[in-house]
């Protein structure tokens, strides 16, 4: 029963209250790529035991839905921002260096 | 025996007597007594009978902890199996039945298992019932069930009420012992809002009963004192009996309170599940004793020490008259100490320590009870009841032999930490060597969002077991839990304790330590699941060597007590066996709840009719006024059909759909999605969501299409009308109109954030009524206003204005393959048009249709049905519904993965019509079987039935289905066998059975 903070309306929203949507920052792949390409976007996922990124929705509040940086271990969360960028934002990226040294996911470090 | 004594008995009240039954016979109590101290009370000590041996079993415990006191209790609507008669207390006219045994428990057939132990070993049944093969579903199974479970299920339905309760609190205490009340006391004045839970009626723990005295104060005076002084503080809330039943992710806390439990009635209320947000949260939740591993331990009469001097003090109640003590530590004489003094025979006290005990034993020594150190006990006599112990050495068995006579045993083999509620959450152990113990790891903790620890575990909970330890640790432990929940901290210091010096307990985790097979075989672990020290050990040789695979294997700590008593025991021996040190084999995982919590607390009110809410439509009542019969649709309710007095439902559906097709038919279409996109960028958006174009559409038009996953496969169906320039009515599927609205809401916020679009779900705010069949015009006409006719409102257009006082936006499309108009209406007008329409179609013998008859004519137009055709594995083209795929556009969701090497494969399973020879109904699902047999050694396979109807138009039966190749090999003839291996020849068709060429509906 997780608790985040929806960033879009800034209310502490119980995991109750919210849908989860998978990873997030994955870039969708159409017509003309190759099939690793496209079974990476369909398929493949990170599963980290650590830092992670994810997407959630707050389906019954705002209907908002928004991106959650959170240890799958201790259950930490690092920060909630906004869906609609390609990365995290870099304050969070730095409270994460601060707490996890020499952190990586995907692309982001 | 065991009786009531003269005197003693804090919790009861002697003016207040209380009758109840226990299997058929009629005893009697006290006020305050629990059910487990009234039997003990009238020497019924025999209590039940353990799960797979059949052996007689005595209550051990007098607490949560209790794994043999399990009963059937109350009868009919408030009847419930496996209730510990321990935490049961008595209430005027409770009836109890013991558990386990057939024809009674005096005298149980299935005791045979006992004598059979020495075939029953650990995965007897797992070794046993494999072979033959066959045999298992035919004889074992249904043998075994009739022999195996706990209890009884409840023969009528619960009439008890439930509730949920949601509560934020800074801080929650769990345990109302001399820690807990402490910890709040503490927390008291630091601004914070503060919850207090005991899972038993009274507060106080341990304390009542292990110290008479907290420096000069007696104990019960001390716990009232600190009770009164909580009870001033507005921030405080108390509740007893309440369980900490889990602790989870970010301080959620359950809290399982039983309210009448105690009491006769049944009104409000029985339990209330307590779902708190907690900032900070205080285990301070005691120990629990563990019973020694001797020859026999399981006889009735043999019990914790601790809980025979609670029965002596709490309830006066002496559990016989010469009990014999059993320990490895100082805290069991305490008992010895409360016997004496209240005039019961201790024989003897056997100490398994070579050097014995320190201030206790040579208190109990001075009040003359014969004390033997370093010996143990190696046989139990009686079977039903202790008679007599044999004591030995303690590290050989054959020497200083004794038999001394005893109707009781008294055991302790140390204390373990209630560690439960701090481990469910993340929170780590350490093993304690010396006082032989796993105790909470204060570094680390349970962490919560903030990636702090949120559980701070106190006392006796935390591995203290000396009171000034304890007092010392909960200061401690309650400060840095108030800090951490942003309270105030003061300075007052605890008043010094002065234990008495205790000298530390010795581990011994079999008695007598050469101990040989035999005596291993009749030395219990785990009482209620029949598990003895010589199951853990073949376990262990047989290679389940991990604690979690040996407990399944043997299936240690999971009866109802889940290991409460058994676990550190047990896990001894394994790593004893395995020359492993206990840290290195560890502990199974600890998960909530803390004790079993009732199914009708989990659901609290969400019952009946509250169970989930049921959407209407706006004409749903004249529906059931007709006397519909209704089916559920997602939430809805939808008439299936409106059968007439004496008519079956299946006629019923006929009925209607032959007037529909020669007629005039209404069907209540309210529940059809209703999305309205719209937008600068909506029909950019519809070209991505849907296969087919949108946005070429025209205003006024109508067009179907197919939403297909990015996975390729199809979601939802429907029809799209364009209503100016940039907004699009998109209608789906009923049960998917929430989920296609979140589709686009998913896509539009997530990935295409910039597009300018904007989704209203419209579904509730119209009733929609599809007027359908040869007569349908007219009856439009009849109201009049709108011009509906073939050229001014043709074949998938739409229209909006008047018609007759309503105001209607009429669509003419048809799932019926009739003449056919959907017209939508605001909600609020949905039930005054519909009534309308009933009686200005009365000339024509206007029928209203139920889901069912929609279904059928659609089949009978071979038009598919999302969940019928599709089921998620199924892309538009295998449904020959490439008309439907734009080849014109870039890309659309579905697009790429409909590229795949197996979706563009000319052998897949395709939509075809299929007729029966013999006009017969096809068994819906039933596959057709093909030459050969897959790698499994199965049937092959080639497809299979999707939607299967009599047809009252055809006058025969009709199916579509999935067949391999399908449309290629129409007039072919295949076979479908069905359950009762008769096969059903039929021949591949046209999907299209009705009107092939549509002429019906262009009209």
């Amino acid at each position: 029963m997780l608790i985040f903070t929806c960033p879009y309306c800034g209310i502490e929203a119980d995991e109750t209250e919210l849908t989860p949507g998978g990873e997030a920052h994955l870039k969708r792949f159409g017509p003309g790529s190759s099939d690793e390409e496209f079974e990476g976007y369909l398929f493949n996922r990170e599963n980290p035991k650590g830092v992670h990124f994810e997407r959630w929705r707050h389906v019954y509040g705002c209907g908002k839905w928004f991106h959650a940086a959170r240890c799958t271990l201790t259950l930490e969360v690092f920060g909630t921002y906004s869906a609609q960028t390609f990365e995290p934002p870099e304050e969070i990226k730095e409270r994460i260096r601060a707490k996890r040294p020499g952190w990586k996911w995907r692309n982001f470090s | 025996m065991s009786k009531r004594l003269g005197v003693g008995g804090q919790f009861i009240d002697r003016s207040k007597p209380i009758k109840f039954q226990f299997n058929g016979r009629r005893f009697s109590g006290f006020k305050g007594d629990t059910l487990a101290s009234a039997l003990l009370a009238n020497d019924q000590v025999l209590i039940g009978r353990s799960f797979k041996y059949h052996r007689p079993r005595g209550i051990v415990s007098s607490g949560s902890e209790e794994p043999n006191a399990l009963m059937n209790l109350g009868e009919n609507e408030t009847f419930e199996p496996n209730q510990r008669a321990t935490t049961t207390e008595l209430f005027e006219g409770l009836t109890a039945f013991s558990q386990n045994h057939w024809p009674s428990l005096n005298f149980d057939i299935g005791v045979i298992n006992n004598y059979l132990s020495r075939f029953l070993p650990a995965g007897f049944y797992y070794k046993m019932f494999i072979h033959p093969r066959p045999f298992w579903k035919y004889i074992y199974e249904p043998f075994i069930r009739q022999s195996a479970g706990l209890g009884k299920a409840p023969s009528v339905k619960d009439t008890s009420d439930y509730e949920h309760f949601y509560a934020f609190y800074d801080l929650v205490i769990i345990g109302g012992g001399i820690s807990g009340l402490n910890a709040a006391l503490t927390a008291a004045e630091s601004g914070l809002k503060i919850l207090i839970m005991e899972q038993n009626s009274e507060w106080g723990g341990r304390c009542l009963v292990d110290f008479p005295f907290i420096n000069e104060e007696p104990g019960l005076k001390y716990i009232s004192r600190i009770l009164s002084e909580l009870r001033k503080y507005k921030n405080v809330t108390m509740r007893s009996r309440m369980m900490g039943a889990g602790v989870y992710d970010h301080g959620y806390l359950l809290g399982y309170e039983r309210l009448n439990d105690h009491l006769s009635t049944n009104e409000g209320p029985r339990h209330r599940l307590w779902r708190i947000r907690a900032k900070q949260i205080i285990t301070a939740t005691g120990a629990i004793e563990r019973p020694l591993s001797f020859p026999g331990n399981d006889i009735p009469g043999i019990m914790l020490a601790s809980a025979v001097r609670d029965y002596a003090t709490n309830f006066g109640v002496a559990v016989g008259d010469k009990v014999a003590i059993f320990t490895n530590n100082d805290d069991a004489y305490r008992t010895a100490i409360t016997l004496h003094e209240i005039g019961v025979t201790v024989p003897v006290i056997i100490d398994a320590r070579s050097s014995g005990g320190g201030e206790l034993a040579h208190h109990a020594k001075e009040l003359g009870i014969r004390v033997e150190n370093g010996k143990a006990i190696s046989k139990v006599f009686g079977q039903k009841r202790v008679k007599a112990v044999t004591i030995c050495d303690y590290e050989k068995s054959d020497a200083n032999k004794e038999k001394i006579e005893c109707d009781s045993i008294a055991m302790s083999g140390g204390w373990s930490p209630v560690v439960h509620l701090f481990s469910h959450c993340g929170g780590k152990l350490k093993w304690d060597e010396d006082l032989a113990m796993f105790r909470p790891d204060k570094a680390a903790k349970p962490t919560s969002s903030d990636g702090l620890p949120f559980v701070t575990a106190v006392g006796s909970a935390n591995g203290f077991l000396l009171m000034n330890e304890v007092l010392i640790d909960t200061l401690d432990g309650s400060r840095t839990a108030i800090r951490a929940a942003g309270g105030k901290i003061n300075n007052k210091k605890t008043k010094e304790f002065l234990d008495k010096n205790e000298k530390a307990p010795e581990a011994i985790w079999i008695s007598p330590k050469d101990a040989n097979i035999k005596k291993r075989s009749k030395t219990w672990l785990d009482f209620q699941n029949d598990v003895k020290v010589s199951d853990v050990e073949l376990a262990a040789r047989e290679g389940f060597e991990s604690v979690e695979h040996a407990k399944r294997y043997t299936t240690l700590g999971m009866a109802t007590d889940q290991g409460k008593l058994s676990n550190i025991n047990g896990l001894a021996i394994l790593s004893s066996t395995l020359g492993k040190e206990i840290p290195r084999v560890g502990t199974t995982t600890f998960r909530p709840p803390y004790t079993p919590i009732s199914l009708g607390s989990i659901g609290g009110s969400a019952r009946n009719e509250l169970f989930q809410p049921i959407r209407k439509t706006p004409i749903h009542e004249w529906h059931e006024k007709k006397g519909a019969y209704m089916e559920p649709v997602g939430q809805w309710r939808r008439p299936f059909c409106y059968p007439k007095e004496g008519e079956t439902h299946q006629k019923a559906v006929e009925r209607e759909i032959n007037q529909t097709r020669s007629s005039l038919g209404l069907l209540d279409a309210s529940t059809l999605g209703k999305l309205l996109v719209t937008g600068p960028d909506a029909g950019k958006f519809l070209d991505m969501l849907y296969t087919n174009m949108m946005s070429t559409l025209k205003v006024g038009k109508c067009r179907y299409g197919l939403m297909c996953s990015e996975n390729g496969f199809l979601i939802d169906d429907g029809v799209v009308a364009r209503i100016d320039e940039q907004t699009w009515l998109c209608h789906t599927t009923s049960g998917g109109a929430d989920r296609i609205h979140s589709h686009m809401e998913e896509w539009l916020q997530t990935e295409w954030w910039d597009w300018k679009v904007y989704v209203a779900n419209l579904t509730e705010q119209f009733a929609q009524i599809g007027v359908v069949g040869p007569n349908a015009r007219k009856l439009l006409e009849k109201i009049g206003g709108l011009d509906v006719s073939k050229d001014a409102l043709g074949f998938m257009e739409w229209k909006e204005g008047k018609l007759g006082k309503y105001d209607a936006r009429i669509f003419r499309i048809s799932f019926s393959g009739e003449l056919s108009f959907e017209v939508a209406v605001p909600a609020g007008q949905g039930m005054a048009f519909w009534k309308e329409l009933i009686e200005l179609g009365e000339e024509f013998g206007v029928m209203p249709y139920g889901t069912e008859a929609l279904h059928v004519m659609r089949a009978e137009k071979g038009f598919i049905m999302i969940g019928d055709e599709t089921d998620g594995t199924v892309i538009p083209q295998d449904l020959n519904l490439t008309w439907a795929i734009s080849k014109k556009k870039e890309d659309f969701l579905g697009k790429r993965a409909q590229e795949r090497a197996h979706m563009v494969d000319p052998n897949r399973w395709k939509l075809v019509g299929l007729e029966t020879l013999d006009g017969s109904v096809l068994p819906d699902g039933a596959y057709s079987t093909a030459q050969g047999f897959n790698s499994n050694g199965q049937r092959s396979t080639q497809g299979r039935i999707t939607s299967s109807y009599y047809s009252p138009t055809l006058k025969r039966g009709i199916a579509m289905g999935l067949i391999l190749n399908g449309p290629s090999r129409e007039g072919e003839i295949i076979e479908f066998p069905k359950i009762d291996g008769t096969i059903i020849p039929a021949k591949i068709t046209s999907p299209v059975f009705y009107d092939p060429d549509g002429e019906k509906q262009n009209v």
